[in-house]
Parts: structure tokens; C-alpha cells; sequence
């Protein structure tokens, strides 16, 4: 009798080619983890490549979803609509065919079937334009890390397991839109990472790892708080805002359909008046929005009455509170709140002063591979959840606190840069230098003007995800380059170099167009983000403060001298001057060369021609900070 | 309990109630058969040399199938608000108790499984080993089912001493029988303590059945006021029971007990023991704040009952959760560290409690049932490698990732899974608990138990430390110069013992939701009355 409970699989028979595409991209690796176990032992080199197969296959599913995902965007942008392709419009779509039974919806790139039935978990996957450059990101670097790792002698069974289960669970988090599920994802990296910092890291290995892991994991029970917030939250009072809002309004309308929506989404529960949670991250999106609308409709209401108190505004006032009392269900206090615990749970992971402390003891500990996913992929996951989670939920919370995003984000940049300036092991001042570069992210990120001006903070929002992919290449690059010469010379202190140069002209040459891409110099990718993020913070200013973002902007931009100063003066103490300690090294072996070169090539093509990146990412940046912007008018 | 009277109809319709109550009885009364069965089987010469374990696995899997007959309709899709009770109300046949049986059930198989494997008790001994073991067992089924203030006293008796046996049984072992003395000592005086409340309450409200308690109690909390005689007596009785919790303060014995005891009677006592003791607790709480009657209090009234007993069990298991966390950071015995771990766990269930509602309830239970899983697993690798190395020290443990790997594997798996971390079942068991107190927090409007969130969860990143503690001196430490490193060879059912439930641990995220649909959802039923009540009044 349980037994029919437990198989009660009918959902899984509609599940669909995107499905499996984006399940293979994330179990893929898990798979090949699980194959391991059954390699005889002795067989490393059976292993490694099996590992890499593994890695080379998540590579490949996600150029075809990459492919896919460009299909859909050219068919939105011949349509003349390329915004319209976001992720909620497909899920709505997707919901609607389901409750009816439509046909099948492939192409759509979301898919969903519930999971556990008490909590409405699902098992909820999409991709837009963020998630996809990121899945992207992921792919490449964990392929380029594993080459790097080749030569790890010391139990490489182990070590690949937990790799490939490191990517299973970065895969995740950037696919999931359940709450939940992001959450089990977003939880699943944190022992793989803890094991390959502690037994495969430096001397100090064991204290960077527990502290990696015991920082991340507070964040993650503040971002659980959210998540029960949100989910304990029951729905109902949505249903009659929708039906309120589109009461009289054409069929074809906007309104009517989000209300058709709602109805395929809840319907059974409606009909049952059950309270309706739920985890699904576009639907708490939907609802945050809303009642920040609410929010800034009453505040704007009472504003015109205290302008200009007549009969009229006192009505729009007393409406505007009515609804607010009726329908608004993620109260302004509750968005600060929950804003701040998401916020704080994934500016750990970013990291943001002052909780970045984990970071450059994790990443001098972790061995070079696992330096460049940490640095590579992992950050990013910070900035992702913020993009993903913590913007559109409560952007009341955001919007408040704008300013202070900025000037965390700004002290960041700063501090970051003035601290990598003081250090003398390599691996550190690579690590301070991702701290001040993910600062600029936050920046990006925070630069919330009105409407009117709304471009301006795209190109902040657009240049926060550049400078994440940016980022992405080339900290994972300067880590892999640290890598190589710490192989050879057995040591990574800046003041005992010199010369290497002449020993190894190759990878010198190849390390200083990645170190001066992640110092911001024009024409490679470090500087486009950087730019784009500078120049969305110009116009920023909350009311009172209409010069603080020049401040910032003044501040960020500044500091891309004291950047240039710090990698100048490592690239001049590595590799300029000449030492008879170094004259023997070998120049970099044709697997590095290979790394070395696809890290390259994306550095300057990307720095190149941004568009290649912006084309397909831009729309749904932009249409998220349109929506975020417009709530208040 | 007017029927107590004897008149000839009253005779007659206990001797009808008496042969259903021995049918809905079966799973216990085998058990009884199994004791006597091992107690006279040694009589016989030839049943000497005979392992009384396997008798004692296949009584307990042959009660257990019957009690999952006796489980079906309660699977039924439109689930029974069955109520039955037994022995002239003595004890009650619901969801609570049927759900309780099948899970002390399969724990003692499961244990009587790891006791053959690692050979304590051995041939000689296996008489009264299993014995006292199923005689404990039986206990705890007792105080699950038990429906009158005086069952409960005997029950929880009834749980206790064969534990005392237990937990004394290496009898070589000093350590094993001072073990066995505190047990004694502090449970002689909580079962003291427990008594004098039952009295209180008895001489209250003239009767000890509990549906008549629980309606009385109502009635004198809705009256208003406060009645201190009835707080005393009540919170005299959660005395006893947060004895067998071990929350604290009255956890003392625990860690001296664990350490004395055979790993696999710490696995016995922390797991059976602990969720007789969740299930009792429960239904106290449930029945006392009104939500097993059948007419449904008002939230007001809820409110009132809840006053005496309500914030104290907030502030026990805030209390409990936090000390047990923090007093396992300094351990280096290992089943000293788990007896730490298991207080705050209890501390954890407790938090669950603490919301008196079934919601509560439902979760605490999934929480033992997933906690069977990996705490016998941590309990039962410590056995294995004791029995290999003649250690529990964790002194003894570095570099065994290279002696023992896969039961290294299987210990970081079900530590990590005690943690709370995804993927492990031990994060959906905290979920749950969170989930219904964070639910709670919102129907009640309790700031109280926000604050119990809040410091539960923070317990989760103190309790990190400790385990992934132990796991880098297995994994990552290497040994001292010169100490033992040779692989060990365990025997293969060993190996199996602990992949099986490593599995479990792993993939038991898939059993989430029917366990909680089928199993601890249907076992509440009969408590769903005052809930309706909590969510008008929001």
C-alpha cells in the first residue's frame, strides 16, 4: 500500500527534454562520483579521467542548454520582445499548460515536478539569462580546476568524488527555483569544499577549513529564517488582490492573466480553502513586489494628502491603506527583515566586508584547483542568491537600504585593495584583490534610482553580473597562475621572486594579461564590468543624498589606481629583475599552456567584444531592474 | 471511569472490552511470550549454547509484522480518527501509540541486529541481555499507550529498570556498574518526584484517567486565576519525564551512564527510551491543553491550560539544546560526546513540544524516527571499531580513514547528518522541528518561541564544531609516530550493517514525504482538535 505511495510517478511522465538537460547538468557530476567507487584501487589515472569525463559532460549539457537558451532569446528578440523572455512569464506559461494539459513545452526552459507533497516542495528548474551565464561560468572553470588538480597524488579517488559533488551542488543552486530546493544545494557544497580545503590544503589547512565551513553555515541558518518567513506566509489574500485588480479589465489584459495564473498555480487549494505556501522563488517574488507596490502606492498617497490635504487625497489615502491592509502580505518591516537575513546569509559567501575574514585563509589553505572554484564559481553564488533571492523578494528591504549596500559594497572595494597592497604571501594578495573586485558587484548591485532613470541602474545590475563572470575568469586565472609558479618554486612570498621572466617567458607573458585583466585595464574583461558599475553609480542618490553616488562612484573609480599600483608592483617583483635562484625553472607544460590559454582567450575576447556575453544576459537584467524600479513611481 | 462500579452489566461489557483489548494487544503480549519463551528456554540443556539473540530478533520482527497489520488503516486514504480505549481505559489504542510500538519496534530489531554483530552480550549472558532488553522495550510501548496518570508512573517504571540492568551489564567494568548506581539513584528519586506529582493531580481532580484530567484541567484553567498546586503538580510530573529526556538539569546521569554502558545500550537508551519518552510527553502536553477532546476548546482556554507547563518547556529546551552543544565540545570519549549530543537533540525534540501542538508533535516524532537512523549508526561504528581496537577514545581515532575507511565514511555521513546539513535526513528531521515551531510562532503570536528558533538554529552552527571535530581526526589527522595503523579487517556484515544505514541517512530524503503523509501526520490525528481553534483566533 505504501509502495503506491511512494511511486506515484505520474509527474515524472511529463517530464520534459529541458528537464532532463538541466537534471543531467547537475546529476551528471554526481553520477560520475558514484562511478568512482567501483574503479579498483590503484587505478588513478583511470579515475582522473573518468572525473574529467565527468566534468567534460556537464561541459557539454550545458552548451546544449546554452544553445537552447539562445534559441529561445532569438525567438523573443525576432518577435520585437526580447524582454519579454524572463523566467516568470515561462513559468506562468508552463503552469497554465499543465493545468490544462497543453502540449509539450520543451523549448521553455523551466520545469517542474512536485516533490515533497506536505511542504509543496518541488523539484523547480529554470534558466534566464543569469543563471545561464553562470551555469556557463561553472561548467568551464570546473573543467579548466580539474586540469589544473591533475597532478594530486594523495587519495585521488577521494578528491575527485568530492569535486565532482562540488560542482553536483554549484550546478544546483544556479538551476533551482525552489527555495528548498536551492537551499539543499546551496548547503550540499559546503563538505565537499570543507574535506578538499582540509585534507588536501596548506599547513593551516584544518583551521581555514572549519572556519570557512562554520562562517558559511551561519549564513545559511540566517538565509533558513528567510525561508520559513516566506513560506509560513499563506498566499490567500493574493488571490483577492488579482481578483480585485482585474475586475473589469479586458480578457487579453495583463491583469486578467496573472489572475489566471494564480488560478492554475492554487486552484485546488483555492477550491479547498487551504492555506496556500510556498517555496517557488518567482512566485515570493511576485508577492514582494506587490506589496512593495502597496506599500509605496500608501506612501505616496499620504504624501499628496500632506502636499495638498483635499477630499480627493484623503479618499486615495484611505484606499490606498485598505489595500494595504488587505492584500499587502510581505509588510515593509517583515521585507527589511527578511532582507537583511538574506543579505547577510550571502554576503558571507560574496564576500563583503566585514564578513570576508574566511576567505583569504580558505583560499591560501585550499590547493590551487579548489582556489580557482572558490574564487571562480563560488563567490558568485553570494551575488547570484542577492540577484536571485534577495532583490526580487523584498525589494522594499533593498530599496531601503540601498545606501547601505553601496558603502559596504564601496568599503569593500577599498579596504580590499589597500589590504592586498600589504601583503607578501601571493595567494593572500590574490584573495584580498577578489574581495575588493567583488565589491564592485555590490556597488552595481545597489545603485537604485526612480524610474525615469532606471538605465542607469541597469548598467549598474548589467555590469554587477559582468564583473561576476569577469571576475570569474580571471581570479580563477591569477589562482591558477600562483599555482603554477608555487609548483615549481615551493614558496609564495612576493619578496623572494624575481626574475622569472627570463626563466619562464610563456607563462609570464600569460600571466600578466590575466593579472592586467583583473586589474580593469581597457579592452580586457576586468575593466568592462568595473566600468559599467562605476558609471550606474554616478546618477545614484537616495532622497536627501543626491551626491552620494558620485561619492561612491569617486571612491570605486579611485581605487582602480591603488589595483594597478598592487599588481604592478607583484608582476614587477615575480617576473622583472633577474635571480640565479630561478634561472632553471621549466616554462609552463602543454596542459597548463592549455588552461592558461582558454583563460586567456576568454579574458581578452570578452573584453574585446562584450556583447558576446551582454546580447544574451542583458534582457533579463534589464527587465528585472525595470520591474524592481517601476514600484516606485 | 464510572464503569469501575460492578454491576453485572458493567462485568459483562468489561469481560467483551477485555478480549478486544487483547486483540488490539497482540504485538505486546508476543513480546511477553518471546521473555517467558528466553527465560525458560534455558532450563533446557540443549538451548544452553544457544545465542538467545536470534530468538529474541525473530519475537521482536514477528511483533513488528503484526503491528504493521495492525498500521493499515491507519494508511487508509481517508485516515481514521481511530480511538480505542483499552483495559477499561487503562491504556489507549490511537495513531500515537500504534505509531510509537512500530517505531520501538524496528529500533529493537535493528539493535538486536547490531547486538549479534558485535557480540555483547555473548552466549552465556544472552538470556537476561535480551530479556532485560525486551522487557525495556515493552516499558517504552507502555508509556506510549499509556491513558491514566498511574500507567504512566508504571510505565515509565516499567522502561526504567531494565534499563538500570543494562546499563550495567559489562559487569567486569567498574565504570559499567558505577554507571548503573547513578542510573539507579537519580531515577529512583525523579520516579519519586514524578509519583508525588501524579498525586497532586490525582487528589485534584479525584481520578487519574486522562481524557478526565485533561477535561477537568481545562475547566479549572478556564475559570481563570492561577492554581498553584496545579502547576506544582504538573511540572513534578514533566520532572520524570525530562528525566528520561535527559533535558536539563536533570541530565546528569547521562553522559556518566553512556560512558559506563556498552555503546549499544547508549544507542538503546538514546533512541527507544528517548522517543517513549517524546510520545509520552506529547500526548501529556496534547491532552492537558484540551486537543484530544472531542468538543474543541477555544484558543482562550488553550491559552489558560497552557500557562503552567508552556513556558517552561520553552525554557527547557532552549536550555537543554544550548548545554548539551556546549558540553560536548570538551569530550574525547566518544560515547560521552554523543551522550552530550543526545541531550541536545532531546533538546531539539523538546523545542518541538514546546509548541503544544500536534504540528509539534508530528515533527518530533519524524525526528526520532529519521534519528534511529543515523544515531545507531554513530553508536554502532563506535562499537564496531571498540570491538576492533579495544578503544572509544578519540585519542585512538587519528588516520583511521586509511584503517577503516568505510566505516570512517559511514560516521562522517551520519555525524554530519546529526549536524543537520543537506542532503542528510538529519536537515529534513531539524526542517520539520523548525517549520513547526517557526508555524506555532506565527498562529500563537509567542515571541517566546521565536527566540527558541533563533537559539535552536544557532545550536546547529555550535554543534558543527564538535562532530566535524571527531571527523578530522579520523580524516585528516594522520597517526602519532608509532601508534597502531595497520588496516583493520571488520567483518563484512559489519561493513553492510553501517552502509545499510548510511543509505538510509543519504537517500532517506525520498522516504520524507510518505514517513510524514502516512506515518507521523496520521499518528497526530487524534490531537488535530484544538488546532482549528489556533488558527481562527489569528
Amino acid at each position: 500500500m505504501l509502495g503506491s505511495h511512494l511511486f506515484a510517478t505520474t509527474a515524472w511522465e511529463t517530464f520534459e527534454k529541458d528537464g532532463w538537460i538541466m537534471s543531467g547538468i547537475i546529476f551528471a557530476p554526481a553520477l560520475f562520483s558514484l562511478l568512482l567507487l567501483f574503479i579498483p584501487k590503484g587505478r588513478d589515472e583511470v579515475i582522473r579521467r573518468l572525473s574529467l569525463l565527468g566534468t567534460l559532460v556537464t561541459l557539454v549539457l550545458s552548451l546544449f542548454l546554452f544553445v537552447d537558451y539562445l534559441t529561445l532569446h532569438q525567438k523573443y528578440e525576432l518577435s520585437g520582445n526580447a524582454e519579454a523572455n524572463t523566467l516568470t512569464a515561462r513559468a506562468d506559461a508552463a503552469t497554465r499548460a499543465t493545468a490544462t494539459h497543453g502540449p509539450d513545452r520543451s523549448g521553455d526552459l523551466v520545469s517542474r515536478v512536485p516533490w515533497i507533497g506536505r511542504f509543496g516542495i518541488e523539484y523547480f528548474l529554470g534558466v534566464d539569462g543569469l543563471s545561464m551565464s553562470l551555469v556557463l561560468l561553472t561548467a568551464v572553470i570546473s573543467t579548466l580546476a580539474f586540469l589544473t588538480g591533475w597532478g594530486i597524488e594523495k587519495s585521488v579517488r577521494g578528491y575527485c568524488i568530492l569535486f565532482l559533488l562540488l560542482e553536483t551542488g554549484m550546478m544546483g543552486t544556479f538551476l533551482s527555483l525552489d527555495f528548498f530546493l536551492f537551499y539543499i544545494f546551496w548547503e550540499l557544497m559546503l563538505l565537499p569544499m570543507y574535506f578538499l580545503i582540509g585534507i588536501w590544503g596548506g599547513p593551516r589547512r584544518e583551521y581555514a577549513a572549519i572556519k570557512f565551513f562554520l562562517y558559511t553555515l551561519f549564513g545559511s541558518v540566517l538565509i533558513l529564517i528567510a525561508l520559513l518567513a516566506f513560506y509560513f506566509t499563506d498566499l490567500t489574500p493574493y488571490y483577492g488582490y488579482l481578483q480585485a485588480r482585474a475586475q473589469g479589465k479586458d480578457p487579453n489584459s495583463a491583469e486578467v492573466r496573472e489572475l489566471e495564473n494564480f488560478k492554475a498555480y492554487a486552484g485546488a487549494k483555492l477550491n479547498k480553502k487551504e492555506a496556500i505556501n510556498t517555496f517557488d522563488l518567482l512566485m515570493l517574488a511576485k508577492i514582494g513586489h506587490e506589496s512593495a507596490r502597496l506599500e509605496a502606492e500608501y506612501r505616496k498617497a499620504s504624501a499628496d494628502h500632506a502636499a495638498k490635504p483635499t477630499e480627493e487625497s484623503k479618499k486615495a489615502v484611505d484606499q490606498a491603506s485598505e489595500n494595504k491592509a488587505k492584500y499587502q502580505l510581505f509588510g515593509p518591516q517583515f521585507q527589511v527583515i527578511c532582507f537583511v537575513l538574506l543579505f547577510i546569509g550571502f554576503a558571507i559567501k560574496l564576500p563583503m566586508f566585514p564578513f570576508h575574514t574566511w576567505l583569504p585563509d580558505a583560499h591560501v589553505e585550499a590547493p590551487t584547483p579548489i582556489s580557482m572554484i572558490l574564487a571562480g564559481v563560488l563567490l558568485k553564488m553570494g551575488g547570484y542568491g542577492i540577484l536571485r533571492i534577495a532583490y526580487p523578494i523584498c525589494p522594499w528591504g533593498a530599496y531601503d537600504l540601498a545606501w547601505l549596500i553601496g558603502l559596504f559594497g564601496v568599503i569593500s572595494i577599498v579596504y580590499g585593495a589597500f589590504a592586498a597592497m600589504a601583503q607578501t604571501d601571493f595567494k593572500k594578495l590574490v584573495a584580498y584583490s577578489s574581495v575588493s573586485h567583488m565589491g564592485y558587484v555590490l556597488v552595481g548591485l545597489a545603485v537604485w534610482t526612480s524610474p525615469d532613470r532606471s538605465e542607469y541602474w541597469s548598467w549598474g545590475m548589467n555590469g554587477a553580473v559582468f564583473q561576476m563572470l569577469a571576475h570569474g575568469i580571471t581570479s580563477a586565472g591569477m589562482f591558477f597562475m600562483v599555482g603554477v609558479i608555487y609548483d615549481r618554486a615551493h614558496h609564495r612570498d612576493l619578496n623572494n621572486f624575481g626574475g622569472i621572466a627570463n626563466a619562464m617567458p610563456v607563462y609570464s607573458g600569460l600571466s600578466a594579461i590575466i593579472f592586467f585583466g583583473g586589474m580593469g585595464l581597457p579592452g580586457l574583461c576586468g575593466f568592462v564590468g568595473e566600468f559599467m558599475c562605476i558609471l550606474g553609480t554616478w546618477n545614484f542618490g537616495p532622497s536627501g543624498h543626491p551626491y552620494m553616488g558620485r561619492v561612491y562612484a569617486i571612491l570605486a573609480a579611485a581605487t582602480v589606481v591603488i589595483t594597478a599600483a598592487y599588481i604592478l608592483w607583484t608582476i614587477q617583483r615575480v617576473y622583472f629583475g633577474s635571480s640565479e635562484k630561478y634561472k632553471d625553472l621549466p616554462d609552463i607544460t602543454l596542459r597548463e599552456g592549455f588552461i592558461a590559454g582558454v583563460l586567456v582567450v576568454m579574458t581578452v575576447l570578452f573584453g574585446v567584444a562584450p556583447m558576446l556575453l551582454l546580447s544574451w544576459y542583458e534582457p533579463t537584467i534589464s527587465t528585472l531592474v525595470r520591474g524592481l524600479a517601476s514600484i516606485f513611481p | 471511569m464510572n464503569q469501575h462500579f460492578l454491576t453485572p452489566s458493567a462485568v459483562q461489557e468489561l469481560t467483551q472490552s477485555y478480549s478486544q483489548s487483547l486483540g488490539l494487544f497482540a504485538p505486546e503480549l508476543i513480546l511477553c511470550v518471546g521473555i517467558i519463551l528466553m527465560l525458560l528456554i534455558r532450563l533446557f540443556n540443549a538451548f544452553n549454547r544457544v545465542n538467545l539473540g536470534y530468538v529474541a530478533l525473530v519475537v521482536t520482527l514477528v511483533s513488528l509484522w503484526v503491528s504493521w497489520t495492525a498500521w493499515q488503516p491507519f494508511l487508509s486514504s481517508t485516515p481514521i480518527k481511530a480511538r480505542e480505549n483499552l483495559f477499561a481505559g487503562m491504556l489507549v489504542y490511537d495513531g500515537l501509540s500504534a505509531f510509537l510500538r512500530l517505531f520501538l519496534l524496528l529500533a529493537a530489531a535493528l539493535l538486536i541486529w547490531l547486538t549479534l554483530l558485535t557480540g555483547i552480550p555473548d552466549k552465556e549472558d544472552s538470556a537476561d541481555f535480551y530479556t532485560l532488553f525486551l522487557g525495556g522495550t515493552l516499558g517504552m510501548i507502555l508509556m506510549g499507550s499509556s491513558n491514566h496518570l498511574l500507567m504512566v508512573f508504571i510505565a515509565v517504571e516499567m522502561a526504567s529498570l531494565p534499563s538500570y540492568g543494562l546499563a550495567g551489564f559489562l559487569k567486569g567494568r567498574r565504570q559499567s556498574s558505577e554507571a548503573a548506581l547513578k542510573y539507579v539513584v537519580y531515577g529512583g528519586a525523579a520516579a519519586g518526584v514524578m509519583l508525588f506529582g501524579i498525586s497532586l493531580l490525582v487528589g485534584r481532580f479525584g481520578t487519574g484517567y486522562l481524557p478526565e484530567v485533561a477535561a477537568s484541567y481545562l475547566a479549572l484553567a478556564q475559570k481563570g486565576g492561577f492554581d498553584p498546586l496545579l502547576m506544582i503538580g504538573t511540572l513534578l510530573i514533566f520532572v520524570g519525564l525530562a528525566f528520561k529526556l535527559s533535558a536539563v538539569p536533570f541530565h546528569f546521569w547521562c553522559p556518566d551512564v553512556f560512558e559506563g554502558a556498552s555503546a549499544e545500550v547508549g544507542a538503546f537508551l538514546s533512541v527507544s527510551s528517548k522517543a517513549a519518552a517524546v510520545a509520552l510527553t506529547g500526548r501529556l502536553v496534547l491532552n492537558l491543553t484540551g486537543s484530544s477532546l472531542d468538543a474543541l476548546g477555544s484558543f482562550e482556554q488553550w491559552k489558560q491550560a497552557s500557562i503552567y507547563f508552556g513556558p517552561v518547556l520553552v525554557l527547557l529546551a532552549a536550555v537543554t539544546v544550548t548545554f548539551g552543544n556546549l558540553a560536548a565540545y570538551t569530550q574525547t570519549n566518544l560515547k560521552r560526546l554523543l551522550a552530550y549530543s543526545t541531550i541536545a537533540h532531546a533538546g531539539i525534540v523538546l523545542a518541538g513540544l514546546a509548541t503544544l501542538t500536534a504540528e509539534g508533535l508530528s515533527a518530533g516524532l519524524l525526528y526520532m524516527t529519521f534519528y534511529l537512523f543515523m544515531n545507531v549508526g554513530a553508536f554502532a561504528v563506535v562499537a564496531f571499531l571498540r570491538n576492533q581496537i579495544g578503544s572509544e577514545d578519540v585519542a585512538a581515532y587519528p588516520g583511521m580513514i586509511r584503517r577503516a575507511p568505510l566505516q570512517t565514511i559511514c560516521l562522517a555521513v551520519f555525524f554530519l547528518s546529526l549536524v543537520g546539513l543537506p542532503p542528510f535526513i538529519g536537515y529534513v528531521a531539524k526542517f520539520e522541528v523548525f517549520a513547526a515551531i517557526y508555524n506555532a510562532a506565527q498562529a500563537q503570536s509567542n515571541k517566546g518561541l521565536l527566540v527558541l528558533l533563533a537559539i535552536a538554529l544557532l545550536n546547529t552552527v555550535f554543534s558543527l564544531f564538535y562532530y566535524v571535530r571527531v571527523l578530522k581526526i579520523m580524516i585528516i589527522d594522520s597517526p602519532a609516530p608509532g601508534a597502531e595503523s595497520q588496516p583493520l579487517s571488520l567483518p563484512r556484515l559489519q561493513n553492510v550493517f553501517s552502509l545499510l544505514l548510511a543509505i538510509i541517512v543519504v537517500a532517506g530524503v525520498l522516504i520524507w514525504d510518505p514517513l510524514s503523509q502516512f506515518g507521523t501526520q496520521r499518528s497526530v490525528m487524534p490531537f488535530r482538535g484544538a488546532l482549528p481553534s489556533i488558527e481562527a483566533s489569528k
